[in-house]
């Protein structure tokens, strides 16, 4: 299977010999994919149910070298897909057949680390993981953690304005970036924000904070240290119903208190995880709890006692606090892992990002209950509980015919059913691909001109990864019609 | 990851065990952060995502080339990314059914095909390695430069303890490379567990162990390689030796598998598993005996501060064996203090004869390990395995060591 362009999504007429001849020249060659071979493998990012052979792939080591790209790129009216690592699922980085795929990954150099600051200035392809660990010598350390820390790029962080457990106090990525430096697709140097909190006129900053790669090529970013807390720990609550865990996470925020973290997973993704992590999970909950105090051990400890109280309170059935920092990250190493390690009980499964008010948590997790019925397909949750963000991940078997397709129909309903609840189609991960159909249920037809708008006055062209995060209007009516029942519903899915 | 394997191989033993590897795989590519030529290279391509990629492509019959051959030449089957892999990916089983098939299908140069019978025919046999390398320590001062930092410094061995009754005894592999360029490692093992009351000896005619033939593909010398080990140990097994302990971790690692790259052989399948259940690292038989080494510590009156170490913990200690925080735990209990090194996960460029068949990435990621280790100025630099000891120490002036022989010199007095 792969991703059907031909349904009023952009298309481009690239000459491809004159392009590979003018690449050629500005970089080196083991930095210009052009065989299917080679390609292949760049087909799709963290989302594997969308896949498309890009027209080449560069890997620039440098900013010169990315100008350069741009500037041949818009010359000959080529689009550009920028890519990180490919950690991401909502399709940022899934290739589009006309374009030239940007990836950053060599542009990987921690430029500065300032102490006194607290501040560091890397490239796009670093690390978010390893920004925490130059940090740490000085007592320091990048917040926001998505659960793919490990291996996602600082740039992608900020294509999507990435979140993680801990965001629900310290932020998300655009409320830890003090500044951005990138070129715009004509290969001209552009800076948002800067050291100071404030800058004259819009807050464009925070636009590209989740651009999806729609504005800008990213070559630099400073971003905010955070001190490392004195102390952290954290405490497991087992539920033997999921409504209980849901109202539990609600009081707690409700009891004015802001946890570092505040997690939920389901009985599923509880058994997914803990044969490989082995974490300490209880096996018979319905439902856990993981909620993270940190500060000064005075701090912590009231904390803790306020949490455990509330918690306590809302009918847990079995309450643990971490007494140790092993244990407080071994608690924490099966919530980070929960995505791979679903992929041990299923070939494939596709993560939904939908955010919801807290206080429909339950009502969203019998909805998912019944949809899974509905559907024929196991579904197991992980949510970022205490921002209401919710990770539900659809198992399906890609090899079954029709699996992939109840499965993309089944988080269509989850999403359509998130904005039902007042809340949105996206939490964190992004539009991308994935989730452009689904704009249309979020914003009406005035909005989505407006960021057409938007878009243009920085790309006129509209070459910058094409077809991701807006919809074109085509596609918002050829949506509404089908939600409508005036049309069959037709997703941007992969087809046969 | 949705597969559709080839007519050519799907329902075959191999195909079925490929494709059940590759549907496990999600594609979250946390393994690319771990795996070292992806670090370097920053080209999917060049880590295991990208590698599990080409070969699925391989296997699903598309064309392939020298471009799939090179990038699957450049993994160092360190395996970092398997201990990295949340979803349980067996990348290496795969690694190996991709390469078959490729060598199947893209020739070799002659250049390359003459190095690899140099590799499997001359290196495993120590009648023509350890002549060779006296000769090459003579010619050192005409060869070039990097040929010559691969010419090893002679090292003599310390005596082996005198042959004891002890009640205890356990066999040692002497091995192809390490009886001629680290001869004191099996010494200062022998002379160790003798002090704990065992016996250990080298079983004459075993020879290689077979991993150098086995990472190059010589699929049916390799297995010959094993079953000449097999029948040089049976009769010590039979007659009462307790186990076998392996002092280089890369063979270690070898004669744990053992049991499985003979099951097909019925006359051999049930030794090898034997073998292979019997085989300990000798940090783990150290580790097995604490007490009565932390006793003889006390004794050897050397119990002082110690000096600061760093340790390189081989891939196959860590990544293939799973051996983490051992040896490091017995240089602590020996008075040692550890120091961290960062990156300590990633490999050193060794590799088995990596550091020969991709000699531009093996002394980068060599360079870059024993800057990594020397950052705090340590007093000692030790290892667990004959090649990382002897690629880490042609990339520097500061001795690298085997770990064993520093609780050698404590139990023996000398600091």
């Amino acid at each position: 299977m792969s991703l059907d362009f031909s349904t009023g999504d952009p298309r481009f007429a690239v000459d491809r010999p004159a392009l590979i001849a003018r690449l050629s020249v500005v970089l080196p060659a083991d930095a210009l994919l052009t065989v299917e071979e080679d390609l292949r493998p760049y087909e799709c990012d963290g989302l594997t149910a969308y896949r498309c052979l890009p027209s080449l792939v560069a890997l620039p080591e440098n900013e010169a070298q990315v100008r350069a790209i741009l500037r041949i790129c818009h010359e000959l009216r080529v689009p550009v897909v920028p890519r990180g690592t490919a950690t991401g699922l909502s399709g940022g980085a899934t290739p589009h057949p006309d374009a030239v795929v940007v990836s950053m990954a060599r542009l990987k150099k921690i430029l500065r680390v300032d102490p006194f600051s607290r501040t560091a200035v890397v490239q796009p392809g670093v690390r978010n993981l390893a920004v925490s660990e130059a940090a740490a010598p000085y007592g320091l350390y990048y917040a926001p953690d998505p659960s793919s820390q490990i291996a996602c790029t600082i740039g992608g962080n900020v294509a999507e304005n990435s979140g993680g457990v801990h965001c629900l106090k310290y932020g998300l990525t655009v409320h830890n970036v003090l500044r951005v430096r990138g070129l715009t697709i004509d290969g001209e140097s552009v800076e948002f924000g800067s050291a100071a909190l404030d800058a004259a006129g819009y807050d464009l900053l925070a636009l590209i904070n989740g651009s999806e790669g729609l504005l800008t090529l990213l070559t630099e970013v400073t971003v905010r240290l955070t001190p490392k807390p004195p102390l952290a720990q954290v405490v497991i609550a087992s539920f033997a119903d999921v409504r209980r865990a849901g109202e539990a996470v609600a009081r707690i925020i409700a009891a004015g208190i802001i946890p570092a973290g505040l997690e939920m997973m389901d009985k599923k993704a509880i058994h997914a995880v803990e044969p490989y992590v082995k974490a300490g999970y209880n096996l018979d909950a319905e439902a856990i709890l993981l909620c993270e105090s940190d500060g000064t051990p005075e701090e912590v400890a009231e904390e803790i006692v306020r949490v455990v109280e509330v918690l306590d309170n809302s009918g847990a059935s079995e309450i643990r606090v971490s007494q140790s920092e092993v244990e407080r990250l071994r608690f924490w190493a099966g919530r980070k892992a929960a995505f791979p390690a679903v992929g041990r009980v299923t070939p494939d499964y596709l993560c939904m990002d939908g955010t919801i008010p807290r206080k429909r948590l339950a009502d969203m997790l019998e909805a998912i209950e019944a949809l899974s019925r509905k559907y024929a397909l196991r579904c197991a949750n992980v949510f970022h509980a205490g921002d209401g963000n919710l990770h539900p991940l659809i198992m399906y078997d890609a090899n079954q015919a029709g699996e992939l397709e109840r499965a993309v129909a089944f988080g269509a309903e989850i999403l359509e059913l998130s904005v039902r609840f007042g809340g949105t189609i996206t939490g964190e991960h992004g539009v991308g691909l994935e989730k452009i159909d689904l704009m249309a249920e979020q914003f009406a037809s005035g909005e989505i001109a407006a960021f057409h708008r938007l878009k243009a006055a920085f790309d006129e062209d509209g070459l910058l990864n094409p077809g991701k995060g807006v919809p074109t209007l085509a596609r918002c009516r050829e949506y509404t019609l089908a939600r409508a029942g005036t049309a069959p519903v037709t997703f941007v899915a992969p087809k046969s | 990851m949705e597969t559709h394997l080839a007519d050519f191989i799907k329902d075959t033993a191999e195909g079925r065990e490929a494709d059940a590897i590759l549907r496990a795989c999600v594609h979250c590519g946390f393994c690319n952060a771990t795996c070292p030529t992806f670090q370097l290279l920053g080209d999917e391509l060049d880590g295991p995502r990208g590698r599990i990629y080409l070969i699925k492509q391989l296997l699903e019959g598309r064309p392939v080339s020298e471009k799939t051959q090179c990038h699957l030449d450049r993994c160092l089957s360190c395996r970092s990314c398997e201990t990295t892999c949340p979803s349980g990916v067996n990348y290496y089983r795969l690694l190996v059914i991709g390469r078959g098939l490729v060598e199947q299908r893209v020739p070799r140069s002659l250049a390359a095909r003459a190095t690899r019978l140099l590799l499997t025919e001359a290196v495993p046999r120590r009648w023509i390695f350890a002549p060779s390398v006296r000769v090459g320590r003579l010619l050192r001062a005409c060869l070039p430069a990097k040929l010559a930092e691969k010419v090893p410094d002679i090292v003599t061995a310390k005596p082996w303890p005198r042959p004891a009754a002890h009640r205890r005894r356990m066999i040692v592999l002497a091995g192809c490379v390490q009886s001629t360029l680290t001869p004191n490692t099996n010494a200062a093992a022998a002379r160790v567990l003798d002090r704990l009351g065992i016996a250990l000896f080298e079983a004459p005619g075993a020879g290689c162990c077979g991993a150098m033939r086995h990472h190059l593909h010589a699929k049916a010398p390799a297995l010959d390689d094993i079953r000449r080990v097999i029948d040089a140990w049976w009769p010590h097994l039979e007659n009462g030796v307790e186990g076998v302990v392996m002092t280089a971790s890369g063979c270690g690692a070898h004669v744990r598998d053992y049991g499985v790259l003979l099951r097909h052989d019925p006359a051999y399948a049930e030794k090898a598993a034997r073998i292979a259940a019997m085989t300990r690292d000798v940090s783990e038989v150290l580790a097995s005996e604490q007490e009565a080494l932390s006793r003889l510590l006390r004794e050897s009156g050397t119990d002082r501060a110690g000096r600061r170490v760093a340790f390189h913990s081989p891939c196959t200690l860590q990544h293939w064996q799973q051996i983490r925080g051992v040896v490091e735990g017995l240089l602590a209990a020996a008075g040692y203090r550890i120091v961290p090194i960062a990156d300590a996960h990633l490999c050193c460029g060794s590799a088995g004869s990596y550091s020969i068949s991709q000699p531009l990435l093996a002394r980068q990621l060599r360079d870059n390990k024993l800057a990594a280790m020397t950052a705090s100025a340590p007093d000692v630099l030790v290892t667990a395995n004959v090649g990382c000891q002897t690629h880490l120490q042609s990339g520097g002036t500061t001795p690298v060591r085997h770990w064993i022989e520093l609780i050698d010199e404590r139990l023996n007095g000398v600091c």
